[in-house]
Parts: structure tokens; C-alpha cells; sequence
């Protein structure tokens, strides 16, 4: 049961990655407006404004 | 008059890089494609290098270069697509109170982490204590719990030991002392033990409790959150600007927290006067309604007092101020306001009072644990490792979630119900409640007059008079508009300021104003009021005809009728306390069915009577909505406002009611006895849990193991009988 020693903390330091990657997440505000980042994802900002127009009238 | 700029330099911060930056709140936002919408049109505009509108608080960040654009522009872009948008004050965002969320969550997700992994050895340690785990490895898993527990506890705790502490210092007693005290004593055994290389540690008891604890503070300060930053949404779009007249003669509409005394200010027609002070130049009639309750209109002139939160019908003022910003209201107010705050905060909170009788009788239990051990002749050592573990299986893991899980639940519901809460334990101080004081101008009535009496019009004739209505900003105007359902104003209509709206059409000379304005005859007009007695009264007249006569008053909300009766019912003493003249009030008391009623009061005098009440031993929920009402409503057991409300009543008042309904007031009610029942529930089967509980810890036979399950056993228990108030809440629709 040796191999205990290795992996235990391994397993912690992955856990701590996950904390910090989660207060970072915090820090850098992606928590401060759940209700907008969820509708974000389906507006089509990264296309030129004549070829937006274009795509909603296609759908 | 010179155009009136506005000044929003006190709402701009500067940024890095030289931008500019500013919050807005918006209103008439609802979805995604608003949201699309206003920052596709904002990154149009020359100058704004950045717009982000959250959708959740409906706020709107906005960066720009001040050489390209400037506040004016930007709020005019938002207004061009259709939204309005108001500056916020930095003064008023609530900044440390978002920093102090955010510490929460950041303990949250700390202690999640740490619970997480210690319940992993612990498991592993509680059945390889059954089965044939190593010293060693146990030893090897213990301090590793330590090193994770330790220091989690040292940050995760602070929101409890900080409490405790402040509690301690003014020799008072809240729910944190016996949470701290348990997490303490838990540490410091748990680690005398894997020192001493005992099979037991209590590491994940002491984490657990902290994480469950702080799940429930974070749900309630999110609740709290959304509320708050709802109802400042609110007050900001409602602009506190006051049009202020420079040195040079030029005029700026500039922020309310701008404006000193001394300083002169412009009072335009149809506005409320932002500031308290004396009239220079002009003479208008004065509403008062919102101040005092008196619902009849009065003639100030040269010299006159007026009075921040009174409307200015139909004169342009020009106004010395004698007191602004944060002082707007009479002195008499604010001292009866202060006054009356103290007397409350007597009150104490369920929570805390469970907390006073449970402290003392569980450590008292421990004591006399250790000390009945040690005359048994079991050794300190041993004895003190026992009464240690009456604390932890004590600790109040359940008593602390008990009352905030059902907070969260209810204040949620009367969210949903148009009901904002400045605080959680309103809902129990509403429960309690035996008498409903009610104000009447604004609160039973609606807050804007409403039109009562159209004489015999056709319907072509009332839509002619509603769109030339729509010319005017008068209240009696817009009353004649939203009766007429017009929303199209007529070309060329123009407004005398002061007498009415005039425009041509076909030929015909349409006017809408003051009777005289019209041709009416003094004769006709006097008649007319005779029959109708305390209305006002606005004249049309469509080119030779002989005038309309339009009625104005203040009529009952919708339901007012309903809610009062649904409140009698529920057994609750109902008086209306009003500032207005007894003629004004009679009628409505006897509308509504009422024999309690007093008219003509001053603050000092409804003060007066709710404390007579509370000398009775009655309980008194006060609903109001005008400035005379603040001193009352911080004096009652628990208050409300609606909406419309004077800024300062809405801040004495424990929670705002949205619309033009008074049924959210019976709901509220009724979700908060709801509440108050499923609390007593909790604390009750806390109490059980420790009732049976103790006794094996007294023995001695708590085990690690058990003292996990019983704690998270008797959590789930407390949230889930919370969330069953939900359930409750939706019956009751």
C-alpha cells in the first residue's frame, strides 16, 4: 500500500488545480451574469453585420 | 429658457487607458435578443470601445473614449433603441456588500473542496477500522486530513468567528458562538488524537459543518442580492435630478447628491421638486399627496415653503434651497425616523433566541459530562475526550441551516409575488402580525389620480382629448391619455404652461387644460364641483362647442376592496391612519368596510397611535407610502410600501410590494405564517436530533462515524421540510 504515499497527494493536488481553476473563474467575474452567458453562446456576433441579417432571415 | 444640459459627471469613473467608464440600469429588458440588441447598437456608436449588459441584474457597463463620445450620446443611443437607461451612483452601489458575497463563495468553494476529500479518507478509515487497515495508513490518512482540515478551517470559517466575536463583544449571544466554539473544540481534539495516535479523529465533522453552514449564508445572501440590486434598478430609474441654475444663468439637470443649500434650482410643470426650499419666482399649484396625504391641490406662491417629494402641476418655480441630497426631508421626519428605528431593533430574531436558550444547556451538558466522568474515576484525559463529543454531536449544524434554508425558500416565493424584502427576518415579524395600519393617498388609493367622470363624450371626442393629452406631461393630463388608450400625440399640439394644450385640426381649435383655459364659466364650474365634491377638474373643448368637464380623483386600487376583506378574514384588526381631510377619507373607509379610520395626522400623530397599539400588546404590520408615513413605518412591529413610494419610505420599510395591486400584502402574509410554522418545525426537529442524540455522547458511545451521519442526516432534513414550503407557497397560488 505504499504506492498510497504518491497517489494520495496526487489526487489532492488535482482537486486544488480544479479549486483554483474554479476561483479564477470567480475572480475573473464568468459567475457575475449566469442568466446572459447562457443566451451568449446563440448570437451569432462573430459574423459580419449583413451576413447576420441574412442568417435570421434564413432560419 | 437656455436647453438644460445634463451634468453626469458624478456617475463617470475613470479607467485604465485612458477610457471612460459608467453603469447604467435599464429597464424593459427581458432576453437574450435584448440583450444582442443594445450592445450591437452601443458598438456602433464612435467613441464606446466596450458594452456589456448583464442580464441577470439588467445593468449595462459601458467604456468609451472621451474624446469621441460622451455620457449624453451614449444614453441617447440606449434611448434610440428603445430602452431607458439612468446613470447609477457609484455612491449607492453596494460595492462592499458584493465583496463580501464573493468572500463567501470563495469559502464555499474551499470548504466544498476540503469536505470532499477528508470524507474520502474518512471512509476509508471507518471501514478499514472494521476490517484491517494498518496503523500506519490510518495514522499516514489522519494527518493528511489535519493538513487539509486545518487550514480550511482557519480560512473558511472567518464569516463565523468574525460574527461570533462581534456577538461576544457587546456580551451577546448569536447562532456562530456555539458553531465556533464546536469547530474549535473539534480541530483541537482531532488533533490531540492523531498526535496520540488514536483510531478517532473528528476532522470531517468539523469541515462538513462549515460547508453545510455556508451553502445555506450563500443561498441567503444570493436571495438577498437579487432583491436589493432589484429595487435599486428601481429607485435609479426613478432619477433623483433636480435642473440646477449656474452662476453664469446657464441651467444643468444634475444629481440630487449635487445640489447644496444655497444653491438655486428650476422646478419644471408636472415634475416632483427634488429639494426641500423656498420659492424665488413663479407660482404654482402644489400636490402634496406624497408628503402629507392631503389629496387636495394647494396654490404656492413667491415666498412659500416647498417640500422635495411634492409635485409641481403647472408652474415653472424657481427654487432656493434650503436643504438636499440626503437631507430632502423635514428635519421633523428624519428625527421621528431615527427615533423610531431604535425602538425595533429590540426585537430578536428566532435564530438568535434559539441560539441564547441552546448554548448555555449544551455546554452545561458538557460540563456536567467531563465532570460526572472524572468523579466515575475515568481519568481526565478520557473524560474530556467525552464531553468534547457531546459538543460535536451537538453542534448546531441543523439549528444553523434550520431558520436561513427557510428564509431562502420564502423569500424566493415572494419574489415571485412581486414582494422585495429588505431583510430575512422580516418574514418572521410579518407572521406575527395581529394589526394592518394602512396609509391611504398612494397606498389604498392609486398613486397617480385617475379620471372618474368623462361627462357624455364620444368615444371619437375622448380620443381626440386623450391625444392631445399626450402633448402635456400635467398628471391630470396623462390621467385623461392612459383613460382615452390613445399613444399617438396630435401634430403641432403645443402647451401653455401653466393653463393647457392647444392645437389645430381641420380648421377647429382643440383645447385641453384649466377650466378657465377653456372658457368655462366660474357658474357652470361651481356646480359642477358641488355635485363632486374634492375632485379636480380639467376642461376640453373642441372649437365652438361648449367645454367637457372632465372629474379627476384618486381612486381605490383594484383589489383594495378584496385584500381588505381577505385580511379580515384572516382575523387581522384593520385602521387606516391618513394625513388627508376626514371628508377624503370617510368615503374610502366606508368602501372598504372600515370603522377604524383617523384623518388629519401628522407623523408625530400616527407615531402616537401605532405606539398606542403596541401598548395594547398588538403587533402592527403599517402599509404606507408617502414621507409623513416614514417615521410610522420604522416604527411598526414590521411595514411595507408599494413601489410608487417616497425613496425614504421605501428605505424605512422592511419590504416594497411591486404594482398596482394590494393583494401581494395578503400573500405575503399568508406565505410568511406558512414560513414562520415550517421554522418552529426545523428548530423542533433539531431539538429532537439532540434529544436523542446526547444521550449516547453522554455515554460515551459517539463514534466518528456516527456523528457524520447524525449531522448530515439531520441537514437534509432541516432543507428538505424547507423546501416543502415551496410546494405550500404554490398551493396557495
Amino acid at each position: 500500500m505504499e504506492v498510497l504515499v504518491y497517489l494520495i497527494p496526487i489526487a489532492l493536488l488535482l482537486g486544488l488545480l480544479g479549486l483554483g481553476a474554479f476561483l479564477w473563474a470567480l475572480k475573473s467575474g464568468q459567475f457575475d451574469d449566469l442568466d446572459g452567458a447562457a443566451h451568449r453562446i446563440l448570437l451569432d456576433d462573430d459574423l459580419p453585420e449583413d451576413q447576420q441579417d441574412a442568417h435570421r432571415a434564413a432560419r | 429658457m437656455a436647453e438644460v444640459l445634463k451634468d453626469w459627471d458624478a456617475f463617470v469613473t475613470p479607467r485604465e487607458g485612458g477610457v471612460l467608464h459608467m453603469d447604467l440600469a435599464v429597464d424593459g429588458v427581458h432576453c437574450a435578443a435584448c440583450m444582442a440588441k443594445i450592445e450591437r447598437g452601443l458598438a456602433k456608436v464612435p467613441g464606446i470601445t466596450h458594452a456589456r449588459l448583464n442580464l441577470t441584474t439588467k445593468r449595462l457597463a459601458v467604456d468609451w473614449s472621451p474624446m469621441e463620445a460622451d455620457p449624453g450620446t451614449i444614453l441617447s443611443a440606449v434611448e434610440a433603441l428603445g430602452y431607458t437607461a439612468y446613470p447609477f451612483d457609484p455612491a449607492r452601489h453596494e460595492a462592499a456588500d458584493a465583496a463580501e458575497s464573493a468572500q463567501i463563495l470563495r469559502c464555499l468553494a474551499v470548504a466544498g473542496f476540503a469536505a470532499m476529500n477528508i470524507m474520502l479518507l474518512s471512509v476509508s478509515i471507518w471501514s478499514g477500522n472494521v476490517t484491517d487497515i494498518t496503523p500506519e495508513t490510518r495514522r499516514f490518512f489522519h494527518w493528511i486530513s489535519a493538513l487539509i482540515a486545518l487550514p480550511t478551517a482557519v480560512y473558511a470559517g472567518r464569516p463565523f468567528y468574525l460574527s461570533a466575536w462581534r456577538a461576544l463583544r457587546v456580551r451577546s449571544l448569536n447562532m456562530d458562538v456555539p458553531i465556533t466554539i464546536g469547530v474549535f473544540l473539534a480541530l483541537a481534539l482531532s488533533v490531540v488524537q492523531t498526535v496520540t495516535h488514536a483510531p478517532e479523529a473528528y476532522y470531517d465533522s468539523a469541515v462538513m459543518l462549515l460547508f453545510f453552514l455556508l451553502v445555506g449564508r450563500f443561498l441567503d445572501r444570493n436571495m438577498r442580492r437579487r432583491t436589493r440590486s432589484f429595487a435599486e434598478n428601481i429607485a435609479t430609474l426613478r432619477s433623483e435630478t433636480a435642473a440646477k441654475v449656474l452662476p453664469d444663468g446657464s441651467v444643468r439637470e444634475v444629481p440630487v447628491s449635487r445640489i447644496d443649500p444655497g444653491d438655486r434650482v428650476l422646478a419644471h410643470p408636472g415634475e416632483r421638486i427634488a429639494v426641500d426650499g423656498i420659492i424665488e419666482d413663479g407660482a404654482a399649484d402644489i400636490d402634496q399627496s406624497l408628503v402629507t396625504g392631503e389629496t387636495r391641490v394647494e396654490r404656492a406662491g413667491i415666498g412659500a415653503r416647498v417640500y422635495a417629494g411634492t409635485m409641481n402641476l403647472d408652474g415653472m418655480l424657481s427654487i432656493r434651497v434650503t436643504a438636499a441630497g440626503r437631507g430632502t426631508m423635514l428635519d421633523e421626519v428624519n428625527r421621528l425616523l431615527e427615533t423610531a428605528a431604535q425602538d425595533r431593533s429590540r426585537y430578536v430574531q428566532l435564530a438568535d433566541r434559539a441560539a441564547r436558550l441552546y448554548a448555555p444547556l449544551v455546554h452545561g451538558a458538557a460540563a456536567a459530562t467531563f465532570l460526572f466522568w472524572l468523579l466515575w474515576g475515568a481519568g481526565w484525559q478520557p473524560s474530556l475526550v467525552i464531553a468534547i463529543s457531546v459538543l460535536i454531536i451537538t453542534c448546531p449544524c441543523a439549528l444553523g441551516l434550520a431558520i436561513p434554508a427557510v428564509q431562502v425558500v420564502a423569500s424566493g416565493l415572494l419574489f415571485r409575488n412581486g414582494v422585495l424584502l429588505n431583510g430575512g427576518d422580516v418574514i418572521e415579524r410579518l407572521a406575527g402580525v395581529d394589526t394592518v395600519v394602512f396609509d391611504k393617498t398612494g397606498t389604498l388609493t392609486m398613486p397617480a389620480p385617475e379620471l372618474v367622470d368623462s361627462g357624455r363624450m364620444t368615444k371619437q371626442a375622448m380620443g381626440l382629448a386623450g391625444r392631445l393629452a399626450l402633448t402635456s406631461t400635467h398628471p391630470l393630463a396623462s390621467a385623461v391619455a392612459s383613460a382615452s388608450g390613445q399613444v399617438a400625440p396630435l401634430p403641432r399640439a403645443r402647451e401653455e404652461a401653466g393653463r393647457g394644450v392647444t392645437a389645430n385640426m381641420s380648421g377647429r381649435t382643440l383645447k385641453l387644460g384649466s377650466p378657465e383655459f377653456c372658457g368655462v364659466e366660474k357658474r357652470r364650474l361651481d356646480a359642477f364641483l358641488h355635485t363632486r365634491p374634492g375632485v379636480s377638474v380639467i376642461a376640453f373643448r373642441d372649437g365652438d362647442d361648449p367645454a367637457v368637464l372632465f372629474a379627476l380623483t384618486q381612486v381605490l386600487r383594484p383589489d383594495a376592496v378584496e385584500a381588505v376583506n381577505r385580511l379580515k378574514r384572516a382575523g387581522l384588526a384593520i385602521e387606516i391612519l391618513s394625513g388627508d381631510r376626514p371628508q377624503a377619507v370617510g368615503p374610502v373607509a366606508e368602501t372598504l368596510g372600515l370603522e377604524d379610520w383617523r384623518a388629519g395626522l401628522k407623523p408625530a400623530d400616527k407615531i402616537a397611535r401605532i405606539r398606542e397599539l403596541q401598548a395594547e400588546g398588538r403587533k402592527v404590520l403599517m402599509v404606507g407610502d408617502g414621507l409623513n408615513d416614514a417615521p410610522a413605518l420604522a416604527a411598526a412591529h414590521v411595514s411595507m410600501s408599494p413601489v410608487s413610494a417616497a425613496h425614504l419610505s421605501q428605505a424605512a420599510a422592511d419590504a416594497v410590494f411591486l404594482g398596482d395591486a394590494l393583494m401581494p400584502i395578503v400573500r405575503a402574509r399568508a406565505v410568511s405564517v406558512a414560513a414562520r410554522r415550517v421554522m418552529k418545525e426545523n428548530l423542533a426537529l433539531a431539538a429532537l436530533y439532540n434529544l436523542f442524540a446526547v444521550p449516547f455522547a453522554v455515554a460515551g458511545f459517539v463514534t466518528p462515524l456516527i456523528a457524520a451521519i447524525a449531522m448530515s442526516g439531520s441537514s437534509l432534513t432541516v432543507t428538505g421540510n424547507a423546501l416543502r414550503l415551496r410546494w405550500l407557497g404554490r398551493g396557495k397560488g
